[in-house]
């Protein structure tokens, strides 16, 4: 009798909720915060996330809460880590799944989900969400038995951040949570099918080194690959030791020091000049962590012609799928740039083509006219990279203002650029710029937006209130959906469906419901002095820059067009 | 082209989703895919045949699927020796006339008949898919009424003439 009593108490404390476990598994992997919407299904877990210990950023939407983990995430390359309830929870986190997955951006993110025995009867808020976002995610797990938690939360942290990172969802049904279990306490990963490469093959090493010293024109493509692998000092070794000029890919901006005389710009369709003539005419095209994305290579047939082409890659299935590659390497761009650094091998006469480089930017560098009174966007960006000295984290929506972002913040250090490039997600901006502010408290962080894209997250303004997070909200307002806009004047014709803005609120008077200062700016003058005022300030200030609606962002590769046939240089 | 793709996969809720969500993703066309269990406890088998354009879609097929976590091991045998396999069943009219015609056409076949009714027969039959095809059209001038087909299963043979496999794992 006696006995039994005590086996019964032993187990109660060994037992403890799926909900419990779960926020247990999370504490290991060092989480420090959450950001997430509380629902039905996952009442248990906020429950138990009460007093857990573990800071939770409420959003105002669950878009804004996982565009806000992609944020952190790329500012600490570390996972961020959401919480969405069932049904129109996991699919307002959609969009935000899409865009870590194609941006390669590490999150692990909870949904609940309708209790087991309900799941399939079409129950209140039930979404078959394994499979909405089986496309969308790196992996994805639904629990089946409370005890696997911390098993799973293991794995999905390992898969999120390692080889390629992405994102991995976690469905949790709503009595997995509440299930009492005993919690393993070392979850031993069983992950067979996944061992990403980091160590490249030597021989490729060997073979890219050996091109180098018959290179005449060697250029390198530097995508978000070198800051994944944090592998910025690695590469100005390499750029340095080999006499390389570099480019850089939108997402990768930060990767090489802007300043740097190896650097020749941004690449793409709306790059420098001397970067896409250098990807013509280069004869040796050195490509580390960047995917060859269209908007990247313009037409692929007239795509570095003339070029032997490397590429390093964690991932292997982009070696060879855009464009043919010589020298494949598959690993970890750090690793592989080390390797590289310590050969023997000839350097390249690269010195005139160098030139040839810099002559191109000289004659062709990034350039906007003043054609009407009205303030110009471009300027804004300048000004906000001179006040700031290069040295804030920017994150930007998407549109003409994130392109004149890229064109004119030059990014000295790595980690301080969060745009979405692959998905290109209009209302990321915002939400993003809290993730990046709550992961490093003392930057400056100025969120960059098009009056169209804030208005699609604007809801996040609360949390921004909240938390007092000191962000500066730069509008480039041009009362249009410039970049939609730009495209009709150019391609069809100059007829304006539905891109420009007739009503519009006042972005000052609404900031100000929040209790967020805001200024209207009309002239350079303006601009200066509330920029200057905005940056010293220790809170969130809303800059609502009446632009010019009819820039366009130059230069340009058109559609169909290869890089080389650049319009408006 | 053709190409075959075999997979070994662990036997997890939602693998064989992730798979075929891959092809269409990539627009490949499935001409057939087959799933079953394999000679390891929780471990299954895939047998994808899929219509290409070249060998590159097949190798970046072979890469993506590669990629999926609970893909152990990807196997591209298209052009190599491979025993494969498929197996069809075929209920064709089969008036008492035509029934000792239509069974000297099973004896070469090495098909088998499954089913009699008053006016048809059913008949098995296994092999390469192109032998199974070449059935299937001298059976149709008698009608048939009904197919399935299973898709071909298949694996390399002990034994390659060819220069080796072309085993596309991760590296
Ligand atoms: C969610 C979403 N919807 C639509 C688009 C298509 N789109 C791309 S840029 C753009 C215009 C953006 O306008 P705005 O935010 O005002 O920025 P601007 O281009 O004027 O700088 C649109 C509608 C998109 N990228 N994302």
């Amino acid at each position: 009798m006696q006995k039994s009593a005590l086996a019964e108490c032993k187990d109660e404390v060994l037992l403890k909720s799926g909900a419990d476990i779960l926020l247990e598994s999370l504490k290991k992997e060092e989480v420090e915060l959450i950001f997430g919407y509380p629902g039905g299904a996952v009442l248990p877990i906020y429950d138990s996330l009460y007093d857990a210990g573990i800071p939770h950023i409420l959003a105002r939407h669950e878009q804004g809460a996982i565009h806000a983990a992609e944020g952190y995430a790329r500012i600490t390359g570390k996972p961020g880590v959401v919480i969405a309830t069932s049904g129109p929870g996991a699919t307002n986190i959609v969009t935000g799944l899409a865009d870590a997955l194609i941006d390669s951006i590490p999150l692990v993110v909870f949904t609940g989900q309708v209790a087991t025995g309900v799941i399939g009867s079409d129950a209140f808020q039930e979404a078959d969400v394994l499979g909405i976002t089986t496309p969308i995610t790196k992996h994805n797990y639904q629990v089946r038995d409370p005890k696997d938690f911390p098993r799973i939360i293991k794995e999905a942290f390992y898969i999120a951040s390692s080889g390629r990172p992405g994102p991995v969802l976690i469905d949790v049904p709503k009595d997995m949570a509440v299930l009492p279990a005993q919690a393993e306490e070392e979850p031993v990963i069983n992950l067979p099918g996944y061992q990403p490469t980091t160590t490249p093959n030597y021989l490729q090493i060997k073979k890219l080194s050996e091109a180098l010293s018959q290179a005449k024109k060697p250029l390198i493509l530097a995508g978000a690959g070198i800051l994944f692998a944090k592998a910025h000092d690695s590469l100005r070794a390499f750029a340095e030791q080999q006499n390389i000029p570099v480019v850089h890919t939108l997402l990768g901006l930060g990767g090489f020091p802007a300043d740097h005389s190896l650097f020749i710009g941004m690449a793409g369709m709306h790059g420098c000049y001397a970067a896409n003539m250098g990807l013509t005419d280069c004869d040796l095209l050195i490509n580390i962590g960047a995917r060859f994305d269209d908007r990247l290579t313009g037409n692929l047939k007239h795509f570095a012609p003339n070029a032997a082409v490397a590429h390093i890659d964690i991932d292997p299935a982009e070696i060879g799928k855009n464009v043919p590659t010589q020298i494949p390497i598959v690993g970890d761009a750090k690793e592989a740039l080390d390797l590289l650094i310590a050969q023997e091998g000839g350097k390249p006469e690269s010195s005139a083509w160098i030139t040839q480089l810099h002559e191109w930017n000289e004659a062709h560098p990034y350039r906007y006219k003043r054609t009407s009174g009205k303030l110009l966007p471009q300027y804004v960006l300048q000004l906000l990279h001179s006040q700031t000295g290069g040295e804030a984290i920017v994150t930007t929506d998407v549109g003409q203002h994130q392109m004149w972002a890229a064109q004119y913040y030059g990014f000295n250090k790595p980690h301080a650029w969060v745009t979405s490039g692959g998905l290109g997600t209009m209302g990321f901006g915002l939400p993003a710029a809290i993730g990046a502010q709550l992961a490093q408290p003392d930057a400056t962080v100025a969120a960059v937006l098009g009056d169209g894209g804030f208005q699609m997250t604007l809801q996040e303004l609360g949390v921004i209130a909240e938390h007092k997070l000191p962000i500066k909200i730069i509008v480039i307002n041009n009362h249009a959906l410039g970049m939609v806009r730009q495209w009709q004047e150019t391609f069809y014709n100059e007829r304006y469906s539905h891109s420009i803005f007739t009503s519009q609120p006042s972005f000052v008077k609404l900031a100000e419901a929040y209790g967020i200062k805001a200024y209207e700016i009309k002239t350079e003058k303006e601009a200066e002095e509330r920029m200057a005022e905005a940056l010293s300030l220790k809170e969130p200030v809303l800059l609502d820059f009446h632009v010019e609606q009819m820039e366009k962002v130059y230069p340009m590769v058109a559609p169909g067009k290869g890089l080389h046939e650049m319009e408006g240089v | 082209m053709k190409g075959i793709i075999t997979l070994t996969v662990m036997n997890r809720p939602g693998v064989l989703n992730r798979i075929t969500n891959l092809f269409s993703k990539r627009s490949y066309n499935i001409e057939s895919i087959t799933v079953g269990g394999s000679e390891q406890e929780n471990i299954s088998r895939i047998t994808v045949v899929v219509q290409v354009q070249n060998e590159t879609e097949i190798e970046q097929m072979t890469k993506q699927l590669n990629k999926q976590i609970d893909v152990i091991k990807v196997t591209d045998i298209t052009g190599q020796a491979m025993v494969a396999r498929e197996l069809a069943l075929i209920k064709v009219t089969a008036s008492t006339q035509a029934r000792a015609e239509i069974y000297s056409l099973i004896e070469p076949f090495r098909g088998s008949v499954v089913d009699i009714s008053r006016d048809s027969l059913v008949i098995q039959i296994t092999g390469e898919a192109d032998k199974i095809e070449a059935f299937i059209e001298l059976l149709r001038p008698y009608g048939i009424k009904e197919l399935a087909r299973t898709g071909t299963t298949a694996f390399l043979r002990g034994t390659q003439r060819s220069q080796g496999v072309k085993n596309i794992s991760i590296v």
